[in-house]
């Protein structure tokens, strides 16, 4: 699908109701909530490594760096629509720091979520290539998070 | 009963007048400014590290551009929504009419040149604090930068806050040249007390305000509400920031915590103002902040 209608897609769906969660008999609020939360659990579980690198604080590995990258890719480019239903914002439960804007800014936020799945996308490009070139590339990953959390997430 | 009345009468005069003459705009003496001037190579690093562009920029900026400065950005309080103002070069909308000594007066005094209070939702109550020459050199590079003919929009601020006058007597209580952290102090925490406390002005949204908007400092940089919206703003004091220097300064640098989660709200931009800085600053800032006491 070519970016823009995806992003588009994107917005809309952040407008349906969860409904086939509900047909699985869950709470689909709280099982959206657990998955998006994961979602950012396993970016981190990635971003380790690749960080630790980046900043000297492990020994660079070029395997470990590629494989690293290459998760983070997948995981980022996940299309976030199923993790946000409705009426899961901060404003509206306890135990998540979803903010409203997430549903009333959906074009804003849809482009600041791919912003990480670009960023990743071409750190796993190069992450292999060596330390300078892992570092080069990582930048904009912390950026795209940042850029992100910025509107998005709830301060602490 | 009439003498009274007319004793009660003059006492409120006189203290009407007391009450006037403590509220004027004060500057800084002409004396003290006569013969500085700035250099904007030296200011564009100290206007990095104050993070001007961040409330200042046009809420459309784009990230990377030279940011011109027009201002328009709002930040909600308990005391009404300000907004900040067009400080561009433009001679009409912004300050470009404006000497660098009179920049330097609403910096560090909060007065604009016509005698006007500024409402400390810019943080002058931070930059009295600094050197005069630090001042001098961000006014300079300020005139080094794009104009923009939008206009400055006014704050919506409601009674009594709306009276500017009365900015004086708050300047009375917070306004003060002492620094918060004193005593013996090594010339990487002094580095780092001028970063804090003066240039990055940390201290307004990590320490929390009394009932009149001044910074409460028995409980400095010990977190406080979020103004203007939900959540809060994290207590960065020993007592509650456990992360090691090399820790704290990586953060300023990446925006990534040890655990590689990252910056969200304001902090963002903060961060994009602090990786500018040299590493030895960003350490600076890390020993400063493992020197001031802790606040549960």
């Amino acid at each position: 699908m070519p970016a823009q209608s995806r992003l588009a897609a994107i917005a809309l769906a952040l407008t349906l109701p969860a409904a086939p969660l509900l047909a699985q008999g869950m709470d689909p609020a709280a099982a959206a909530i657990n998955a998006r939360q994961s979602h950012m659990v396993l970016q981190q579980t990635f971003l380790m490594p690749l960080g630790g690198m980046a900043q000297g604080q492990i020994e660079y590995d070029a395997e470990t760096a590629a494989a690293a990258a290459a998760n983070l890719a997948a995981v980022s480019s996940v299309d976030p629509r199923f993790y946000f239903p409705e009426g899961t914002s901060s404003a509206d439960m306890e135990g998540t720091k979803a903010l409203p804007a997430i549903w009333e800014n959906p074009e804003g936020f849809a482009e600041a979520w791919a912003a990480l799945a670009t960023a990743s996308t071409a750190l796993a490009e190069v992450a292999g290539d060596g330390p300078e070139a892992l570092q080069g590339a990582f930048g904009a990953v912390g950026a795209a998070c940042g850029g992100c959390h910025r509107s998005f997430r709830q301060s602490e | 009963m009439r003498r009274a009345l007319l004793v009660i009468g003059a006492l409120a005069l006189i203290g009407a007048g007391a009450a006037w003459a403590l509220s004027a705009p004060e500057r800084l003496p002409a004396a003290q400014l006569a013969g500085l001037s700035g250099d904007a190579e030296a200011g564009a690093y100290s206007f990095a590290a104050a993070g001007c562009a961040n409330c200042h920029m046009a809420p459309d900026t784009v990230p990377g551009e030279a940011p011109a400065l027009a201002g328009g950005q709002a930040f909600a309080s308990p005391f009404g929504t300000f907004r900040a103002p067009n400080i561009s070069s433009d001679p009409e909308a912004g300050i470009g009419t404006w000497t660098e000594a009179e920049i330097v007066q609403a910096m560090m005094r909060g007065v604009t040149p016509e005698g006007r209070h500024l409402y400390p939702a810019f943080p002058y109550a931070s930059y009295a604090k600094g050197d005069l020459q630090t001042a001098f050199d961000i006014a300079a590079y300020l005139k080094t930068l794009p104009a923009s003919a939008t206009p400055s929009q006014p704050h919506e601020v409601g009674f009594p806050f709306n009276i500017r006058r009365a900015l004086g007597l708050w300047k009375r209580l917070y306004l003060t040249e002492a620094p918060v952290l004193t005593g013996e102090l090594t010339a990487e925490v002094a580095r780092g007390r001028v970063l804090v406390e003066t240039l990055a002005h940390c201290g307004e949204c990590h320490t929390p305000r009394g009932p009149l908007g001044g910074t409460d400092t028995s409980r400095w940089l010990a977190g406080a509400p979020l103004p203007g919206g939900e959540g809060n703003v994290p207590n960065i004091t020993p007592a509650a920031l456990t992360w090691s220097e090399d820790q704290i300064a990586e953060y300023l640098a990446s925006g990534f915590t040890p655990e590689f989660d990252t910056a969200g709200g304001a902090m963002v931009e903060v961060i994009q103002s602090t990786s500018q800085l040299t590493p030895e600053d960003r350490l600076a800032i890390a020993a400063y902040l493992k020197a001031v006491p802790g606040v549960e």
